[in-house]
C-alpha cells in the first residue's frame, strides 16, 4: 500500500525509484553469494579427488568429480560411531529440556503460585552471572564424576533459563479462561499443564526445540573438556575439530605455500575434512528451511523480555 | 442426626486448628498443600539451577588457594591475592586484557553498524519473495557450529584460497597473504568471520521494529518531498533508535565476552599475542595446565568486570530513560 501511494505522489522521482531496487537488489544478491559461498565450495572440495583438490582454486563445483572421500567415511566406522554419539544427545536433550523448560515456564506463568517470585528471580540472576569455567568444569569433573560418561552431554543442559522467558512469555500470552475452566472441571496443575498447555504451545515449543537441538548438535567444547580420552564417546563436531587442529598445525608449519602442499597431503586430506563438514552440517541444513517461520516468531517473543 | 453429628465434628476440627496453628501459618500450609503439584513441577528444576548455576560461585573461594592438579588431593593453602599478583604480573594476561576488549569492541561496532544496514537494505525491498530468500539465506550461517565456520573460512583464507587469488588476480598483492599466520590480521579476521556469521540474525531484531514503524510517517515525508534516502535518513533510523539504544547498553553489559571457540580454533602458536582472550586464558592455565586457582582468579576478575559494565550501562540507560527517551 505504501509503495503504491509512494509512486502515486512522487512523479518527477520514478527514475530513481527503478534505479535503487535494482542496486539494492544486486547487493544483496551479492551478500547471499558471499554468504553461500564457503558452503558450496566446502561441498564442492568433499566431492572433488583428493590430490586434485590440494592444488586449491576449486570454485563452487568440483574439477575432478570423485566420491572417493565420502567412501572413506562410510568405511570408517569411528566417523559412524560419533554421529550415533551426536544424534542420540540431540535426540535425548531436547526432548528433556523442551519438557523440564516448559514445565518451569508454566509454573512461574501462574500468577497464584506462592514461589513464583522467588524462582524467577533466581532463573533471571543466572542470566548475568556466571561462575565461569572452571568452577563448572570442577563441579561435573570433580563433584558429580560426570567425566568419561554420555550423561555429560545430557545432565548439565537439561534447562535453559532464556528459553523458559520465552516459553512464559507464551503461556502469559494465552487466555487464562483456559485453565480455569480446566479447574472448574476437577483438573489439576499437573493435568492443566499436560493437556491444556503443552499442546497449546507447539509454535513456541517448536522454537525451542530448535535452538535446543542446534545448540547440542554443534557442542564439540564439552567433548574436549570431559571425554577427550574416551574415543567412543566422541562426537562428529568433536572429531571435525580434532581434523580441522591438525590440519591447522600443518598449514602454520610451513609458511611458504609449496611446504603447505608436502604438509597438507601427510595430514587428512582436505577432501576428507569437507566431507565430514558437509555430514555434519547436512541435518541442520535440513531441517533449517522449515524451521525458519518459528524461529522468528520466538526470536521476537524472546526480545520482548528478554 | 448423622448430618449434624458431622457438621460438629467438622466446625470442632476447625476450632481445634485455629487454636493449634497461627491463621497465617495455617493459611501458608493450606496454599502449599493445594500448590503441591506446582511445587512438584519446579522444585527440582529449583535444585537443579542451584546446584548447576549457583553451587560452581562457591568455587571461586579457589582464587585464593593455591589449587592445582598436585594440591586437589590433599588440600589446598589459602594464598590470599598471590593469584591474582601473579595474574597481573604476566604479560600474556595483560595481552589477552587487551584482546578480549578489542576483539569485543569490533563485534560491536561492526557487527551492529552491518545488521542495521541489512535491515535498512532489506526494508526497501517490495518483492515478499525476494526479501524471504534474502533472509533465509543469511540467517543460515547462525546455525553453523563454529568448527565448521572455522573449517570454512581456513579454506577461504589459505594461500591458495578464493581471497588471496582474487587479491593477486586484481592487483592488490603480489604475493599470497599469510591471513591466518600473521599477528596484525586475526582482528579483522575475527571481525569478518563474526559479521559473516551474524549479520543475518542480528538484523531480525531490526526488521521486525522497522516494520513496527507507522507508514504513514513514510507517506507524510513523500508528501513532503523526502526521496528515499530522506526518507531512510529522517523516517528509518529515528524508528529503530531506541532498539538501537537499548542493544547498545545490553552489549556493554557484555564487552567481556569476545567469545571464545572462534579465537580457540582459529589462533595459532604465530598470532597467540593478538588471539588469545581471557576465556582462551583460562583454558589454557586451568584445564591445559591445571593450575585451577590461577585460572579461577583469571575468570573471576571477567566476572567482576562484567558485572561493574552490567551496573554502569543499567546506571546509562536509566539516566537515558529520564533525560531523552521519554
Amino acid at each position: 500500500m505504501t509503495a503504491a501511494t509512494l509512486k502515486k505522489v512522487k512523479k518527477p522521482g520514478q527514475k530513481r525509484d527503478i534505479v535503487f531496487p535494482f542496486i539494492n537488489g544486486v547487493i544483496l544478491c551479492l551478500l547471499m553469494l558471499i554468504t553461500l559461498y564457503p558452503v558450496l565450495n566446502t561441498v564442492a572440495i568433499s566431492f572433488n579427488d583428493g590430490t586434485d583438490a590440494v592444488r586449491g582454486g576449486i570454485g563452487i563445483w568440483p574439477r575432478v568429480f570423485s566420491t572417493e572421500a565420502y567412501k572413506s567415511l562410510l568405511s570408517d566406522e569411528q566417523i559412524f560411531n560419533a554421529f550415533f554419539i551426536s544424534v542420540s544427545r540431540t535426540l535425548i536433550t531436547t526432548i528433556l529440556n523442551v519438557i523440564l523448560t516448559s514445565m518451569l515456564a508454566f509454573t512461574l506463568s501462574r500468577k497464584e503460585y506462592v514461589l513464583r517470585g522467588f524462582i524467577t528471580l533466581l532463573m533471571v540472576l543466572t542470566m548475568y552471572v556466571n561462575a565461569g569455567l572452571i568452577p563448572n568444569y570442577l563441579l561435573i569433573s570433580r563433584t558429580l564424576k560426570l567425566s568419561k560418561t554420555f550423561w555429560v552431554y545430557i545432565i548439565p543442559t537439561m534447562f535453559s533459563c532464556f528459553n523458559m522467558i520465552v516459553i512464559r512469555t507464551y503461556i502469559n500470552g494465552l487466555p487464562e479462561a483456559l485453565a480455569e475452566s480446566a479447574r472448574i472441571d476437577g483438573a489439576n496443575d499437573l493435568r492443566i499443564f499436560w493437556q491444556i498447555i503443552f499442546p497449546l504451545c507447539t509454535p513456541v515449543l517448536a522454537t525451542v526445540a530448535l535452538f535446543v537441538a542446534v545448540g547440542a548438535w554443534n557442542q564439540w567444547f564439552d567433548t574436549q573438556l570431559y571425554n577427550g580420552s574416551k574415543k567412543n564417546l566422541y562426537t562428529l563436531q568433536y572429531l571435525l575439530k580434532m581434523k580441522l587442529a591438525t590440519s591447522m598445525q600443518s598449514m602454520n608449519a610451513a609458511n611458504t605455500s609449496a611446504d603447505a602442499l608436502v604438509n597438507a597431503t601427510k595430514s587428512t586430506p582436505v577432501t576428507i575434512r569437507c566431507a565430514i563438514t558437509v555430514v555434519s552440517a547436512a541435518p541442520i541444513l535440513v531441517v533449517y528451511p522449515f524451521l525458519q517461520r518459528y524461529f522468528v516468531t520466538g526470536m521476537v517473543l524472546g526480545g520482548v523480555k528478554g | 442426626m448423622v448430618f449434624r453429628k458431622g457438621t460438629e465434628i467438622m466446625n470442632k476440627a476447625v476450632t481445634n486448628n485455629q487454636v493449634l496453628l497461627p491463621k497465617k501459618k495455617r493459611k501458608l500450609w493450606k496454599t502449599l498443600w493445594d500448590q503441591k503439584y506446582l511445587l512438584l513441577m519446579s522444585v527440582p528444576m529449583l535444585l537443579y539451577v542451584l546446584l548447576f548455576n549457583y553451587y560452581p560461585m562457591w568455587g571461586w573461594r579457589y582464587a585464593f588457594q593455591n589449587l592445582d592438579l598436585n594440591t586437589i588431593k590433599k588440600g589446598a593453602d589459602w594464598i590470599g591475592f598471590e593469584n591474582f599478583a601473579w595474574l597481573f604480573g604476566r604479560e600474556d594476561f595483560l595481552l589477552s586484557i587487551r584482546n578480549t576488549l578489542a576483539m569485543s569492541l569490533i563485534n560491536l561496532v561492526f557487527g551492529t553498524l552491518s545488521s542495521i544496514l541489512l535491515a535498512i537494505l532489506l526494508n526497501e525491498v517490495r518483492t515478499r519473495w525476494f526479501k524471504r530468500t534474502v533472509q533465509t539465506v543469511t540467517y543460515l550461517p547462525h546455525f553453523l557450529s563454529m568448527v565448521i565456520v572455522v573449517g570454512m573460512a581456513q579454506n577461504m583464507f589459505i594461500s591458495n584460497g578464493i581471497i588471496n587469488t582474487t587479491l593477486i588476480k586484481l592487483g592488490f598483492v603480489d604475493e599470497p597473504v599469510f591471513f591466518l599466520g600473521e599477528g596484525k590480521y586475526f582482528w579483522p579476521l575475527v571481525g569478518v568471520i563474526n559479521v559473516w556469521k551474524e549479520v543475518g540474525w542480528n538484523s531480525i531484531i531490526y526488521i521486525s521494529t522497522m516494520t513496527s514503524i507507522d507508514p504513514t510517517l513514510y507517506e507524510a515525508a513523500a508528501i513532503d518531498g523526502a526521496g528515499r534516502f530522506k526518507r531512510i535518513l529522517h523516517v528509518t533510523l529515528p524508528g529503530i533508535k531506541s532498539t538501537f539504544v537499548v542493544l547498545l547498553i545490553m552489549n556493554i553489559g557484555h564487552l567481556m565476552e569476545a567469545g571464545f571457540e572462534l579465537q580457540y580454533l582459529l589462533g595459532n602458536p604465530q598470532v597467540y599475542d593478538y588471539s588469545r582472550t581471557i576465556d582462551v586464558f583460562v583454558m589454557e592455565y586451568g584445564i591445559s595446565n591445571g593450575k585451577f586457582g590461577r585460572a579461577i582468579a583469571a575468570g573471576m576478575f571477567k566476572s567482576l568486570v562484567a558485572i561493574v559494565l552490567l551496573f554502569a550501562a543499567n546506571f546509562i540507560a536509566k539516566k537515558l530513560d529520564e533525560d531523552t527517551l521519554i
